[in-house]
């Protein structure tokens, strides 16, 4: 059975539909890259895969023995985190705040994860480091560290990228696809085409047209040939 | 001067007040910090409007102990205060602005028409401002005011992890599958809770400030929360402490002396935080 099975969902608020009868999976080690013009609903898509709003209609399987949380959440920035007072070392332990249960307190156990998790994302020396003084890069290594805190299995990507400069930006991908060869399965949004084409497995295109399927069908899709272009205009200018 | 203050802690009334000042400044900094990032550093203001409002209607209902009426209003409007800021900033913002300049209307209206008392403006005054009656409290009230601080520590200590994910990443909380919802209401009672403790202390006009200035100080100096926190309660209880020597000596208003040494322990971590960058990062 896949990780994660979408079956008929619709998403929105309330009355107003933006997404209908989406249908998609995916399996264990898939790489899925989520992309669509602005407004089209990728991130409200995330916060219902998320469990953090209602669907519209419809239904999200989870499966595998994969547990509601253990699934890895990179959240967009918000404006209350650029000026945090808190280490990285705080901020990549409360990722294992899903295992407390019923403790009040994190232990050895708890503390060993976040030390390799920011070993594994090159941030070790800068735990005692304050979150608001890093650069845009360091910043998304601990958020991300802080998802592997939550999860070994299924990471959740929102706009990973945003706001990095071409090299960090690099970085970052090779980062999330190192991952994903360990065994991560990710699912990202993306709004650059491009990178989601070399990296991903599968593509899912949502908006007024839709399209779920791998990278190879999606190149040779009418759809991914008018998004391409279009964005290569856009990039052009 | 020292005798005269060895003259003055003979009095059991200003231990009283002593012990009673500290507790509410130790407590009211400890959620300073999370307040001021979740953008909520005005619901002490609209808070503490609501329970003069609250002490309004029970003073002229004649209870003679207003604790019974001041203590649910303010927990419920806390309750929806922060309900309501939750998914839309604005709104909340405004939310809080209407309650709190509607609380204090409606509150000094009420104690205008149904007066019993012949020093109405007294009463305002000493309810706006904070009063004597921190060196009025009797021996129970100062019972009172350490269950319930060691209440509001005990609890924060416990949860500090969760307020922490909670407030640094609401959504990231949540899809880790943290009980947000029940952090931000715990968040909400314990705030109200304090509130009306430090009423006695600095008046409802001033509480606002006992809420964030230890904690704006403290993050002019330090860069991880725990630190912060650290720091904030030290800085709020010193600070108190050192408000309320000086206004007795001195024989100024209780409440804007604290104040006042707070804005000028802020002057100075901001001072020492733009020189050196920081005494410690991290």
């Amino acid at each position: 059975m896949a990780l994660l099975t979408v079956k008929d969902l619709s998403l929105g608020y309330d009355s107003n539909v933006i997404v209908k009868n989406l249908n998609f999976s995916v399996n264990a080690g898939d790489y899925l890259c989520i992309v669509g013009e602005n407004g089209s609903g990728k991130t409200t898509l995330m916060r219902t895969l998320l469990q953090l709003q209602d669907p519209a209609g419809g239904e999200i399987l989870i499966g595998d023995g994969i547990k509601k949380n253990e699934i890895g959440y990179l959240p967009q920035q918000t404006v209350v985190q650029k000026d945090f007072p808190a280490s990285v070392r705080e901020i990549v332990l409360s990722g294992c705040q899903g295992s407390l249960g019923r403790r009040f307190f994190y232990n050895k156990d708890d503390k060993r994860l976040a030390e390799k998790n920011m070993e594994r994302m090159g941030i070790a020396d800068l735990a005692d480091r304050c979150y608001r003084e890093l650069s845009g890069g360091q910043q998304q290594r601990v958020l991300l560290a802080r998802a592997l805190c939550a999860t070994g299995k299924l990471l959740l990507l929102d706009e990973p990228v945003a706001g990095l400069d071409p090299k960090v930006t690099v970085e970052m991908y090779e980062l999330i696809s190192e991952l994903n060869r360990e065994g991560v399965t990710v699912i990202m949004i993306s709004h650059d085409i491009s990178a989601a084409l070399r990296f991903a497995s599968h593509i899912l295109h949502i908006g007024a047209v839709e399209f779920f399927g791998t990278k190879e069908e999606y190149l040779a899709s009418d759809i991914g040939r008018a998004f391409l272009t279009q964005q290569k205009d856009g990039d052009e200018q | 001067m020292i005798e005269k203050l060895a003259m003055y802690l003979q009095y059991p009334f200003v231990r009283y007040a002593l012990i009673v000042g500290i507790l509410i400044a130790l407590c009211s900094s400890l959620l300073g910090v999370t307040l001021v990032l979740k953008r909520f550093s005005f619901i002490g203001d609209g808070l503490s409007h609501v329970a003069f409002g609250g002490i309004a209607i029970a003073s002229v209902i004649n209870l003679s102990n207003n604790m019974l009426v001041v203590l649910p209003v303010t927990v419920i409007s806390a309750v929806l205060l922060l309900r309501t800021g939750q998914h839309t900033r604005i709104k909340g913002d405004a939310a809080i602005a209407m309650i709190s300049v509607g609380a204090l209307a409606f509150g000094y209206l009420i104690m205008n028409i149904f007066s019993t008392s012949s020093n109405l403006s007294g009463d305002v005054c000493s309810t706006l401002f904070g009063s004597v009656s921190i060196l009025t409290l009797t021996y129970r009230e100062v019972w009172i005011c350490i269950v319930m601080s060691v209440a509001v520590v005990a609890l924060f200590v416990l949860f500090y992890n969760r307020i922490f994910s909670v407030t640094f990443d609401e959504d990231f909380a949540k899809a880790a599958g943290t009980n947000a919802e029940r952090y931000n209401l715990l968040i909400a009672v314990m705030i109200a809770l304090i509130i009306v403790l430090a009423m006695n202390l600095v008046g409802s006009l001033l509480i606002s400030a006992l809420v964030i200035f230890p904690a704006l100080s403290a993050m002019r100096l330090f860069g991880s929360f725990k630190k912060v926190t650290i720091c904030s309660a030290i800085l709020s209880v010193i600070c108190a402490f050192a408000g309320l020597i000086i206004s007795i000596l001195a024989g100024t208003p209780v409440g804007s002396t604290i104040v006042a040494v707070d804005v000028a322990a802020f002057a100075v971590c901001y001072c020492t935080g733009r020189l050196t960058g920081g005494l410690q990062r991290g």
